[in-house]
């Protein structure tokens, strides 16, 4: 598709930031500049290159460039795209609900536990359902952590106890009302075809079911959260990759203490 | 192949570990033979020849296997039951199965015949069935000789659509594409399971079912890209969680070429009953022995939940008990798959050059073995872009130290089961530095008294060290204690302990006997 490496063409936009317009940018302000890759179901050929081009420009790209294009099986093809996107977005409407949390280091938030609560927290972790990976829950759970951040075993004020993985909702449920958890931590790591959205909102309506919804604290976890997807299926916050266990204990100790379940 | 070693390894505390390591193995075996479960009985109903499904859809494998146990004395084992009622009968084991389902026949209340005639009466059947098992691995052997071995790492890649149908043209595609073996990964909770699902399967989570019938569509699929790309493509699954001798015996039924095969694993990750798996591991192994399946052994898994620079030493002092395992087994040292895996992490100062000492040090500790590699997971983030370069990395080592199995990573690792595209792209990176790194292993020398000739005998060392502490306390206590990827598990914990039986002296398993004896193990027991 080619055009050399430079483009000589001139556009015509105004290169003034504007945040109630913003798209995408390359190397000038407002070039709307993207790639994007993907493979359709059709043998590799000048068909297959128009079909691609097609379809770019329904999802609003101009001037799309296929910059490669391969054959994965006979009636296969993958493309490389890059082009311009005509659309833009209003910055200065979206307001995102990310949870605002400072973190504060093991010996402030045990020191924080014993002067407003009191008692040692009671915290459950598991990651539900099918899925089978550890790996989000036992980062913030398990004494050594992750990246340096030791995990919630290792504060002296939080008793934890880390179901491991495919535990069902029930189950977690049982334990919690046993131990009078204060707080449930749910991971979903690798969950196929949107499972995890089902799995999550059927433990919000069986811990309501169970009458103990307000009395605890209900955060989850995984590649695919983020805080308003946990918020609005019934979470008191949801923490996306890279969270370690300080900033989730921050949030549930502070938590604990507004909702006064002391 | 390896003639000196790079590493200046000391081969006396290699001999050492290897000594240690045989007898914690054999302490654990002496447990192992005064026991079986219930899915190795299950299997022996499987060997001869009882397959399908009641009208519950339960398997007549479990019905038989249940039958006796409510019954009679399954410490006996099912053999005795079965063969006994074949000379009172005169039906074939499925008829008798079939019988026992629809409530018409109880097996356990006919008198014991001799217990010589009742063997006599079975070898028949074992030796019929046996066959079908040894033509497969005959038609291995030719179809690899007509083709040609690779003897570059075979490019390991999984299928995991949740639908049988939808796998098949997946692995195809990565089969052309370059693909060696395919691993058709299964639906998770499925070791879980303490039954086999019969029949395809289109749906699951994760994956799809391990069953006869999928093993048999995939092996077809898979023969007839073999043919056209010239080229002998392998297929894998999981002989793990609760019915690890069931799967085995199926897949030497189909034709399967590799088998996920390692009791710790289910153990720790799955949180299966120890004495249980042991004891499932040890008749599987024997089965994949036989059917001349090469297994995989899961160490890489304890560097997803442990540290891979720390907790290096278990790795390698578990490749030394899995190795005496598998030879109790039956295995070959060419039948070993042993794991480890890439996952130091990306921040690490010298990362790269421990992970090659590492992989060095597998290759000259088990020349022979096809050693199983993965990539890195633990540290993949999402960004693509770095997972590609991470998993070139990854490729480099296996390329340098000439790892046999090498489980492809994924650039989108982390985000999604593998699209076909994103296979596509990691076959291109990895035949890329494959083809450009060729032989570049073995014109390279490692600095005397240098950072990986001195880590890896600092692991080594680490690792006899620990494996001296196991042949105290024993294997089980060791695994309570969480020695391995930090996880503690109790003897009498986990799922499946109700499976686990003690054999009374008039137990028999005629397939047992038959491949001890076929394998030349009669005289180590």
């Amino acid at each position: 598709m080619g055009g050399g490496l430079y483009s000589t063409d001139k556009k015509e936009f105004d290169t003034n930031l504007d945040l109630t317009r913003i798209k995408p940018y390359g190397d000038t302000m407002n070039d709307g500049k993207i790639q994007i890759s993907f493979t359709l179901p059709i043998e590799d050929g000048d068909n297959a290159i128009y079909a691609a081009i097609e379809l770019s420009k329904k999802m609003g790209i101009e001037d799309p460039s296929v910059a490669y294009h391969k054959s994965l099986d006979e009636n296969f093809t993958f493309f490389i795209i890059y082009g311009e996107l005509i659309h833009s977005v209003d910055a200065t409407k979206i307001k995102a609900k990310s949870v605002k949390v400072e973190s504060m280091t093991i010996e402030e938030i045990n020191q924080y536990i014993e002067e407003n609560i009191k008692r040692k927290l009671i915290v459950i972790g598991a990651t539900t359902g099918t899925d089978a990976h550890t790996v989000g829950i036992d980062a913030i759970m398990n004494r050594k952590g992750f990246a340096g951040h030791y995990g919630l075993e290792r504060y002296e004020k939080i008793e934890t106890y880390n179901m491991g993985s495919q535990v069902s909702n029930e189950e977690f449920i049982k334990k919690a009302i046993e131990l009078k958890a204060d707080v449930l931590l749910v991971s979903q790591t690798v969950t196929q075809k949107n499972i995890h959205v089902g799995n999550l909102t059927n433990l919000v309506e069986l811990l309501e079911a169970e009458g103990i919804r307000e009395k605890i604290i209900l955060i989850c976890g995984g590649s695919r959260i983020t805080n308003e997807l946990a918020k609005e299926l019934g979470y008191d916050a949801g923490f996306g990759p890279g969270t370690y266990s300080d900033v989730v204990a921050t949030f549930f100790i502070k938590e604990i203490v507004r909702r006064k379940i002391l | 192949m390896i003639t000196t070693s790079k590493l200046n390894l000391d081969f006396e505390l290699v001999e050492k570990a290897r000594n240690v390591a045989k007898v914690i193995a054999n302490d654990t075996q002496t447990f192992i033979n005064a026991h079986t479960t219930t899915t190795i009985e299950r299997t022996i109903c499987r060997l001869l020849g009882i397959d399908g499904v009641d009208e519950f859809g339960i398997p007549l494998p479990n019905v038989v296997v249940d039958h006796v146990k409510k019954t009679g004395k399954i410490e006996k084992g099912v053999a005795l039951y079965l063969g006994n009622a074949i000379i009172h009968t005169k039906l074939s084991p499925q008829n008798i199965a079939e019988k026992i389902s629809q409530n018409q026949l109880n097996i356990t209340d006919i008198p014991i015949k001799g217990l010589s005639e009742i063997k006599e009466v079975l070898s028949s059947i074992v030796q019929k069935n046996l066959d079908i098992i040894r033509r497969n691995k005959q038609k291995r052997e030719k179809l690899i000789q007509r083709y040609g071995e690779k003897t570059q790492p075979l490019i390991y890649i999984i299928v995991a659509t949740g639908n049988i149908f939808e796998d098949i043209v997946q692995a195809q595609a990565a089969a052309r594409q370059g693909a060696d073996v395919i691993a058709v990964i299964r639906s998770t909770g499925q070791s879980l399971l303490d039954y086999v699902p019969f029949g395809s399967t289109t749906e699951g989570f994760g994956g799809t079912y391990a069953t006869q019938e999928n093993f048999r569509l995939m092996r077809v699929a898979l023969d007839q890209v073999s043919e056209e790309e010239g080229r002998y493509i392998r297929l894998t699954n999981y002989c793990s969680g609760l019915c690890m001798p069931e799967i085995a015996a199926m897949g030497a039924y189909e034709r399967l070429d590799m088998m996920l095969n390692d009791a710790l694993y289910g153990i720790l990750f799955r949180d299966i009953n120890m004495q249980r798996t042991l004891i499932d591991q040890y008749f599987s192994r024997m089965i994949n022995a036989f059917a001349g399946v090469i297994i995989n052994t899961g160490e890489d898994n304890y560097l997803t939940t442990d540290d891979a620079y720390e907790a290096a030493h278990t790795v390698l002092a578990s490749q030394f008990i899995n190795e005496q395992f598998a030879k109790l087994a039956g295995l070959k040292e060419e039948q070993m798959g042993l794991g480890h895996a890439f996952e130091i992490d990306p921040d690490m100062e010298n990362g790269f050059i421990y992970e090659l000492a590492q992989a060095q040090m597998a290759r000259e500790i088990f020349p022979n073995a096809p050693l199983k590699y993965m990539p890195p997971t633990k540290y993949m983030t999402g960004n693509i872009f770095k997972g590609h370069v991470q998993d070139a990395l990854f490729n480099i080592i296996t390329i340098l130290t000439n790892q046999r199995i090498h489980l492809l990573g994924m650039l989108t690792e982390a985000i999604h089961t593998p699209f076909m595209s994103d296979r596509a792209l990691s076959i291109e990176n990895a035949q890329y530095i494959f083809k450009n790194l060729k032989d570049l292993g073995d014109d390279i020398i490692f600095k005397e008294g240098g950072i990986m000739q001195q880590r890896a005998n600092d692991v080594l060392n680490k690792a006899l060290e620990l494996l001296i502490k196991i042949e105290k306390e024993g294997l089980f206590k060791t695994i309570e204690k969480g020695i391995f990827a930090g996880i503690k598990r109790p003897i009498d914990g986990g799922k499946g302990l109700d499976g686990v039986i003690k054999i009374d002296k008039e137990y028999f398993n005629p397939f047992l006997n038959c491949m001890l004896q076929e394998l030349n193990l009669g005289d180590d027991k």
